[in-house]
């Protein structure tokens, strides 16, 4: 987790002293939230993990996409799978994504569980007829007589020096969409226990993981490695108890924000940070009874910032919650243009720790610089 | 597999007995004295490729020998008699409604094409899936969906068969396998082959095998879908899987108001089919008999684990490509051309001169399928708008989907839930 922020951070002495101190309260933070955390899993392994027992337990459930198969994954989270469930149930597709993401629909429409990988969810502009006019809306169309019980998964977002086509986050267009469910794991507990969740529901899901985040560790309890953990869609997790502010974020971000609010707190605000795990359905619950406690809101996206998963936020809590707000709410997502490829400006693009430590603190009206120096 | 025995030879020789006597002249030159350019070689291509067949049917001697002896009993004839005038008087009902006002949007209909939908439809199961297009209103009435639950969906009533949320381009029914109704050229032929894709791993995976055989998926689409990518894409699919589908393609020669020959490089669809290693054949789509025994062996290849086959019905749409295309860009001696070829004309004349059946008999099932089609229109005037409180429903199968309240239970369990969408 702090391997892949450091090299985002740049080399400033400041904040270089600010990361030795960081890691060993980042780690008893993470472990707080849990009873006996002995074992470490990554996030890959407990997305495999998941694929493997909820394959296990249902045969209807079965893989699709490039490379799944026999090169284990384009990311390895499909390690193993092949061998263990054949050729049948991983299928190694040729590099259709109209064509087998629409198989993937009508083979779920008779029943069967497909689990769609898209090798990064860019490619799923190629599909996303399929994945909005055949998938979504098929149960409403029907009036509840065809029922989608698919899941899409693959990384989303923004990785290292990958370029403009390969970089976009799509987790405001998907979520726009009546009919989806959008969910967005950050550690491996919300991995495993969100994709297994989403693959046992009925419905279209949208499953946006990072692949930033594959290779980090996280703590899991006896809870989450039991093959029947399921985490509730539609829910939030209160990563972190605060006063002072509430910060949003999701997926890569919710470990930025964790980091942001450790810095915080050296500073006397108290930050509570709030790891969305379900962008569609948004937990509004979750979201107004914080800022009704906090007064104050800053929400955190990789993407976009125009028609975001912020403003929706933004709206939610002017709509139910108005007068509890002491301040304008702040709103920090990726630069408003295509991602560059050059290291710095790429670094520019996407939020970083200072930016969501700038932003609550105007949030709680301390005076700072308004944009980046570096 | 068939597959290796292809030679391009076999291809472009036409069987002749199909292209015999039964048939109407051939077809003037579509568009010979329009300015529109067109490169002479497509032009006699179209004329002359009647019936090209594939290696696959070549053995079949009863379609080989289309004027003689065609299986079909009387049973069979009427019930396709009856499938056809039911298409027929349904459309021609639905264009009625339209200008009344009862029906709105956009409508898009059959007329014209009945034989391709008979001709294949009849032959499936309840267990084997149809998926259609916009155009698909036949389809559902061929497939079992009731004529009432049709037109009370088209005037967008409650009691329609999607409870009036799909409409006229959405037809879907769970209990009869049609699996919609979509309205983007393409779209239903990747669901189609998944369809097809959900029959096999039942079978394999699963172990739900039938003593049947495999269950079928028929994909039917028209003449531009086979411009686009996702119809190559699965057609690559099918094939390499081996799925049980047959791709029927609808040429009835118009897309809106482009002509296939402008559109298409290759206008012989079926030739398609072998590119990708299995068989296309090219029938003619206004004889219902002849569509019959081309799907009977299409049908049964899928059914018997043997693949994939394309099938392009030549066809024709009498009206205009909606109710709003004021269609004047098809000339008129190429409408009175097909309309000669009426495929409920034809198989009538076909009853009678073959003794199987009086005309007053055919006269009854006319009278019986007005009567019908009048009963469903007035079951539909007669059935409720949908609630208000239907809006918000079926979003989701899981309505949990909705997400969590302020008091931390299910939003949709709120009894507040339906009044407004502010709250959701």
């Amino acid at each position: 987790m702090l391997g892949a922020a450091r090299r985002q951070l740049g080399s400033g002495p400041m904040l270089g002293q600010v990361l030795q101190r960081l890691r060993p309260a980042a780690a008893t933070n993470a472990a707080r939230g849990y009873s006996a955390a002995a074992k470490e899993m990554t996030v890959r392994d407990a997305l495999n993990s998941a694929l493997d027992e909820e394959m296990s337990a249902d045969p209807s459930v079965f893989l699709m996409g490039e490379e799944v198969g026999e090169y284990q994954g384009a990311y390895k989270i499909t390690k193993g799978l092949l061998d263990k469930y054949g050729p049948d149930r991983v299928l190694d597709t040729p590099i259709t994504e109209a064509g087998f993401t629409g198989i993937g629909v009508g083979a779920a429409y008779q029943g069967l569980r497909p689990v769609v990988e898209f090798m990064t969810f860019n490619f799923s502009m190629q599909a996303i007829d399929h994945i909005i006019n055949s998938a979504a809306k098929s149960n409403y169309m029907s009036a509840g007589q065809i029922s989608v019980p698919i899941v899409f998964r693959g990384p989303n977002g923004a990785a290292a020096g990958v370029g403009a086509q390969h970089s976009q986050c799509y987790a405001a267009w998907y979520a726009h969409v009546p009919g989806l469910k959008v969910l967005t794991p950050y550690s491996a507990e919300d991995a495993r226990g969100l994709l297994k969740a989403a693959i046992r529901d009925p419905d279209p899901v949208i499953f946006l993981e990072n692949e930033l985040l594959y290779g980090e560790s996280f703590p899991v309890s006896a809870e989450v490695l039991d093959s029947s953990f399921c985490l509730p869609i539609g829910k939030a997790k209160i990563e972190r108890e605060g006063k002072d502010v509430t910060i949003t974020a999701f997926s890569k971000m919710v470990g930025y924000a964790l980091q942001a609010a450790e810095i915080l707190s050296k500073e006397g605000i108290s930050a509570e940070v709030i790891n969305l795990r379900s962008i569609r359905p948004l937990d509004r619950a979750a979201i107004n009874a914080s800022v009704r406690k906090t007064n104050r809101l800053v929400t955190v996206e990789e993407g976009f910032p125009q028609h975001g998963v912020g403003a929706e936020i933004c709206m939610s809590v002017v709509e139910e919650c108005f007068e509890y707000l002491d301040a304008p709410v702040e709103r920090i997502a990726g630069a408003d243009v295509p991602m560059p490829y050059a290291a710095n400006i790429e670094r520019m693009a996407v939020p970083q720790v200072d930016d969501i430590v700038r932003a609550a603190k105007r949030a709680c009206y301390r005076a700072v610089p308004m944009a980046a120096t570096a | 597999m068939a597959a290796a025995s292809f030679t391009t030879a076999k291809f472009l020789a036409p069987v002749a007995a199909r292209s015999g006597g039964d048939r109407a002249p051939p077809l003037p030159a579509i568009g010979a004295a329009s300015a529109r350019p067109r490169r002479g070689a497509q032009k006699t291509r179209l004329r002359t490729a009647l019936a090209v067949s594939s290696d696959v049917l070549a053995g079949n001697k009863v379609v080989q020998a289309a004027a003689g002896h065609l299986a079909v009993t009387r049973e069979e004839a009427l019930e396709l008699y009856e499938d056809m005038v039911l298409g027929r008087v349904f459309e021609d009902m639905c264009a009625q409604m339209y200008y009344r006002g009862k029906m709105f949007g956009f409508v898009h209909l059959y007329n014209g094409q009945e034989a391709v939908s008979t001709g294949f439809i009849k032959l499936l199961n309840q267990a084997d899936c149809v998926v259609s297009t916009y155009r698909d209103h036949v389809h559902a009435l061929s497939k079992g969906v009731p004529a009432r639950s049709v037109m009370a969906e088209l005037f967008g009533k409650a009691t329609g068969c999607c409870r009036g949320q799909g409409g006229s381009m959405h037809m879907f029914s769970a209990p009869h396998n049609l699996l919609g109704g979509f309205a983007f050229i393409g779209e239903g032929i990747p669901v189609a082959t998944g369809a097809a894709f959900a029959a096999k791993y039942r079978h394999e995976v699963l172990k739900q095998s039938s003593p049947k055989g495999l269950d079928v998926t028929l994909a039917f689409f028209g003449d531009g879908t086979c411009n686009n990518g996702q119809f190559f894409e699965c057609l690559n699919m099918a094939q390499l899987w081996k799925l049980p589908i047959v791709f029927v393609v609808e040429n009835n020669l118009w897309a809106i108001g482009v002509s296939h020959l402008r559109a298409t490089s290759d206008p012989e669809i079926w030739k398609k089919g072998p590119a990708f290693g299995m068989p296309g054949v090219h029938v003619d789509g206004m004889g219902v008999l002849k569509v019959r025994e081309v799907a009977k062996e299409a049908i049964g290849r899928a059914r018997r684990d043997e693949g994939p086959t394309l099938v392009e019905c030549e066809t024709y749409r009498f009206r205009g490509h909606s109710l709003a295309d004021p269609d004047e860009l098809r000339r008129p001696d190429e409408k009175s051309h097909y309309a000669a070829s009426d495929p409920i004309t034809a198989l009538k004349n076909y009853i009678i001169e073959k003794n199987l059946a009086t005309e007053s008999e055919l006269k009854s099932i006319e009278k019986k399928i007005e009567d019908v089609v009048e009963e469903a229109v007035e079951f539909a005037d007669a059935s409720p708008h949908p609630p208000r409180s239907q809006l918000l429903e079926n979003v989701f199968a899981d309505p949990k989907g909705f997400g969590i309240g302020p008091d931390g239970k299910y939003r949709c369990e709120d009894p507040k839930f339906t009044q407004g969408t502010a709250q959701v």
